[in-house]
């Protein structure tokens, strides 16, 4: 219960950050990271928990961002209902890509290529076709008011997007307290042990892809809403995917605070390379994967784990299926 | 479930998450100390895969700033000298938004940028907040200017005005060689502007009794052309028309070659290298004869022919990056020299009302409804004896068309 | 669908294939054997290119000459970057070598963006738009080249992994590493020869690839994805396997694009990869695991 008590702490006070802060870049600075936080968690319930490593999560983000916009231009359905499809149509997309991946006993390196491989299948269909704007994209009417998911100030976008960050980090919770949750890193941890005491694999996995998948496509609604233009590159390329697994492991696996860490430190390291090197273009980026590889040199079990004591107990603590810190 | 004490929580986990907190009480860190002076936003994609456009752009917007403050600066506000503010949006919309809304709150009065119109729509939208005034300087989608926001302005044409103004004067070429060319191809990026741009051709060249065999999109990057190059060879479209970046564009016109396709001609529209000095430096052969209908500056007018030069002498290729973000800079300064103030409305006005003619390129004075300056067109070129020459509008050609292409 | 030039298409896919082999064959060393997922494979392909348009600037040295030089450098960079950076950084974790060759490949590109800055580079050869026509195809003669160049490099590959007494370690290696340490071979100066050879091999493709294509400092971005596609195809460790996934990609590019137009066509690929690895994981010349 601890565990639950820092995690709505930190959330209160980052609800408060738009009393805080007055100034409209750093909000949308804490935002981007808490947008970060978000993709970041939703991998780690299936990659992190589950053991399951995904490089084309951008799927099921670009299902949740394209259902809101196409509903709600092309069909004139608004967008807060588009919202509740399309984390409904991730899901659902994301059930169906894991059992045909995970029932054909796809594991590791070909589970990651084949969700990629899926991520691109939708990009290219994408931008071919008519109903998703094809090469042109989508532009959602530029309508600010709250019935239309729009809004006038960064903090109502901040609030939204609190909400369902909270909602992803609370599944996580709630998952590391349940049996789903034991299930699930017992699979992670040795899948035929777990099968053989009676876990039903391809369920749990199933479980938590779904589960993934929706909060991917709330993230990915969120954003259509916030950008209002959307085209296949953003919604299903590797931008989306690469930023979804770096936050976790570089924040730490399979921990429930890492993916807020490991969102902070990104975007903190990019806002300091870009501050010390502004000038001649790639040399902060250079730097930003300088910094990466040389997270991965010191703390290659990520932020959430490093320390001792009662902050790595509470910040830190993994979930085991029984192999013990693995 | 073992039960644990409750613990404070240690310094280095409560001040991990509380950082963002602490640094909003600090002003976003700029590339470039504060100094009394007109501070204008430069957002363009540096890296990533804009990354030579946006160099471009953003070489052609210094050259502006240098050139005002060689001249006085702003006059009206005492001699003031602009200063750029530089951000990169790495070839992202999102990034390209919060670095707008950074440079807006480092005392930007204005932003020039975008480059890319995916990006220029989110760069304009966050403008937008503010209402402060944001000049698109490439980005050719129709759609950045039809969402009614006042502080939008686009000082070059979009790919509407490039099109109908490609078909037009494509009609106006056939009938002058008598009607040799019955059926075009066109061959395009698969993104917003190939997309867009050869969907309105598609519905234009009809009107004027050339008819469209054929319509082939292709991804950015695309590897190899012989596919495209094949299916124009047996289907013998009297012009080919493609719409593309450069990288695809050098590639097709290779392998067009290579393949020993002969056409009647070559009509690029916003063909990415087919009015690129470079192309036409790295492959005179393929090039020679390729007509296009791009952005382009005025050869006839002295300043264009100079700022070439000083371009070159740089050792930049004078693209239209360069000058079209030139003239977004200069448009927006010489708004805040008539309106004799940085004020956001003020210069929205200033800018909405704007006839300036001073920019070298062929558009007459600057006339602007709902952001769009009507002025705004693209010219038709042709690489002649390896050089990029206009031909039409007539009254800013420097040679007459050949035209078919001879054998 | 046109079916006259369905038979030049595949031609020109064949050739097209194999240049994609090429590049995957390096890969299927690192990947296939290794077990390294090299996301810095793109990246490090793009270093290569930029090495022979240099020596082509520079020197005036024809791409083939390049073969000489570029090559064995690839192999020096390759070696030290496992040796000393990702070998280190990885802890033997997966995930993590993922993030390192990310985070190289990150460091790579926008080094090169800042040394070499972002304009597109290509090299002009005499025979650059020379063809050889093979029943009634125009196939380009640099590619012509390529395909010959990825035969005899996929066979002294595999020459070498089974021939030679560095094969074999590296062979032990990739089943057995701590067995292999235990008969005393230095693991990771093998692990870091073999990522050499895996990079060295780029260094060929980039070679062979210049003539026909051109070098910005994001163009190995079109390749990664292809080639991991083709390692999977054609069976991890595979030479042969890669050779010959590289043309069924190739091919199947080319008639995708003719039957769904050159955009959709590339699903081709995609739905090809999918389903090996659904229904046939090992691949065109793997084993059942």
């Amino acid at each position: 219960m601890t565990r639950l008590w820092v995690l709505l702490t930190v959330f209160g006070a980052i609800f408060c950050a738009p009393f805080l802060i007055s100034s409209e870049f750093w909000l949308n600075a804490v935002l981007m990271m808490l947008y970060a936080a978000l993709l970041g968690q939703s991998w780690n319930i299936l990659g992190g928990y589950g053991g399951q490593f995904s490089f084309g999560h951008a799927l099921f983000f670009g299902v949740g961002a394209y259902t809101v916009a196409v509903l709600q231009v092309q069909f004139g359905l608004n967008p807060w209902i588009g919202m509740a499809l399309g984390g409904g149509l991730s899901a659902m997309v994301a059930t169906v890509v894991g059992w045909l991946s995970f029932r054909y006993g796809l594991r590791g390196a070909y589970f990651a290529l084949v969700t990629l491989a899926f991520a691109e299948v939708f990009r290219i269909v994408a931008n071919s076709v008519g109903l998703t704007g094809a090469g042109e994209g989508i532009l959602i009417r530029l309508d600010r008011q709250p019935a239309m998911m729009q809004f006038e100030d960064l903090s109502s976008y901040f609030w939204l997007l609190w909400a369902i960050t909270l909602g992803c980090f609370l599944a996580a919770w709630r998952l590391e307290n349940s049996r789903f949750g034991a299930r699930l890193v017992a699979v992670r941890d040795n899948e035929d042990a777990a099968s053989a005491i009676g876990v039903n694999v391809l369920r749990v996995k199933l479980q938590a892809i779904a589960l993934s998948g929706f909060f991917m496509g709330l993230a990915g609604v969120f954003y259509a809403q916030k950008f209002l233009y959307l085209d296949a590159g953003l919604a299903f390329g590797p931008t989306v995917s690469v930023e979804a697994l770096l936050v976790p492991i570089i924040g730490g696996m399979g921990t429930l605070f890492g993916p807020l860490l490991g969102a902070a430190a990104l975007h903190a390291v990019a806002e300091v390379a870009r501050e010390v090197i502004g000038g001649r273009p790639g040399l902060d980026m250079a730097i930003y994967g300088a910094i990466l590889v040389g997270m991965m040199l010191f703390l290659p079990r990520g932020l959430a784990r490093i320390g001792r004591g009662s902050a790595r107990r509470i910040v830190g603590r993994e979930v085991t299926g029984g192999r013990g810190n693995a | 479930m073992t039960h644990r004490k409750i613990d404070r929580i240690s310094r280095r986990a409560f001040l991990g998450t509380t950082a963002a907190v602490t640094g909003a009480l600090a002003a976003p860190g700029l590339l470039r100390a504060e100094a009394a002076g007109v501070k204008v936003g430069l957002v363009h994609p540096v890296t990533g895969w804009g990354a030579y456009s946006g160099n471009q752009c953003r070489q052609g917007a210094l050259m502006a700033i240098a050139d005002i403050n060689a001249a006085g600066g702003i006059k009206s506000l005492g001699g003031a000298k602009l200063e750029g503010l530089l951000a990169d949006s790495q070839s992202k919309p999102d990034v390209g938004a919060s670095e707008t809304a950074r440079l807006i709150e480092g005392g930007a009065m204005g932003i020039v940028g975008g480059y890319a119109s995916s990006i220029s729509l989110a760069t304009t939208q966050e403008a937008a907040k503010t209402n402060t005034p944001h000049v698109v300087d490439v980005g050719v989608s129709y759609k950045i200017v039809k969402r009614g926001l006042p502080n939008v302005f686009r000082f070059g044409p979009g790919y509407t005005k490039i099109a109908q103004f490609a078909v037009d004067n494509l009609a106006t070429i056939n009938a002058a060689a008598g009607n040799p060319a019955k059926t075009a191809m066109i061959i395009h990026e698969d993104s917003a502007f190939g997309t867009g741009t050869a969907k309105v051709l598609s519905g234009k060249l009809p009107e004027k009794g050339i008819e469209v065999i054929e319509i082939i999109p292709h991804g950015t990057p695309t590897r190899d052309f012989t596919n495209i190059a094949l299916q124009i060879k047996s289907k013998k479209p009297d012009i080919i028309i493609p719409a593309d970046y450069y990288n695809e564009y050098v590639l097709l016109a290779r392998t067009m070659r290579q393949q020993r396709i002969e056409a009647k001609a070559i009509y690029s529209v916003l063909g990415g290298a087919a009015s690129s000095y470079k192309f036409v430096k790295e492959f005179p052969d393929a090039a020679e004869y390729i007509m296009d209908c791009n952005h382009w500056f005025n050869p006839l007018d002295e300043g264009a022919q100079k700022r070439r030069a000083a371009a070159e002498a740089k050792g930049l290729f004078y693209t239209y990056e360069i000058y079209l973000t030139y003239n977004a800079v200069m448009l927006l300064a010489d708004a805040v020299e008539r309106a004799g103030s940085t004020d956001n409305e003020a210069v929205i006005a200033a800018l909405a009302s704007s006839t300036w003619s001073k920019h070298g390129m062929p558009y007459g004075p600057t006339r602007m409804v709902n952001g769009q300056n009507q002025g705004a067109q693209p010219v038709n070129t042709q690489v002649l004896n390896g050089d990029i020459e206009v031909i039409l509008p007539a009254e800013f050609a420097s040679a007459k068309v050949v035209f078919p292409r001879p054998s | 669908m046109d079916f006259s030039i369905l038979m030049p298409s595949i031609l020109n896919g064949i050739t097209t294939g194999a240049l994609y082999a090429l590049v995957a064959l390096g890969l299927t060393l690192i990947y296939g054997v290794l077990h390294i997922i090299n996301f810095a494979h793109g990246a490090l392909l793009m270093l290569a290119l930029y090495g022979v348009y240099y020596l082509n600037r520079l020197f005036g040295l024809d791409p083939y000459w390049s073969l000489l030089i570029v090559p064995p450098a690839m192999f020096v960079l390759g070696y030290a970057l496992q040796r000393f950076v990702i070998a280190r950084a990885s802890h033997g974790r997966d995930e993590n070598i993922l993030l390192v060759t990310l985070g190289l490949a990150i460091v790579i590109e926008n080094l090169a963006l800042f040394f070499f800055r972002s304009d597109t580079q290509v090299v002009n050869t005499p025979y650059a738009f020379d063809v050889v026509e093979v029943m009634g195809a125009f196939l380009p003669y640099p590619k012509v080249v390529a395909f010959f160049a990825a035969l005899a490099t996929a066979t002294a590959l595999w020459a070498l992994m089974t021939r030679t007494d560095l094969g074999r370690a590296i062979r032990a290696l990739a089943k057995e590493r701590k067995g292999a340490r235990l008969v005393g071979i230095d693991v990771e100066h093998i692990f870091a020869v073999s990522f050499g050879i895996g990079v060295g091999v780029l260094g060929i493709a980039a070679c062979l690839l210049m003539p026909s294509y051109y070098v910005s400092p994001q163009v190995g971005n079109g390749f990664v994805l292809i080639a991991f596609t083709i390692v999977v195809l054609g069976g991890m460790g595979s030479f042969a396997g890669a050779l010959i996934g590289g043309i069924v990609i190739g091919v199947v590019e080319a008639v995708g694009g003719l039957m769904l137009g050159e955009s959709l066509g590339q699903i081709g690929i995609f739905l090809i990869f999918i389903l090996i690895l659904l229904f046939r994981p090992q691949g065109i010349m793997g084993h059942q695991a």
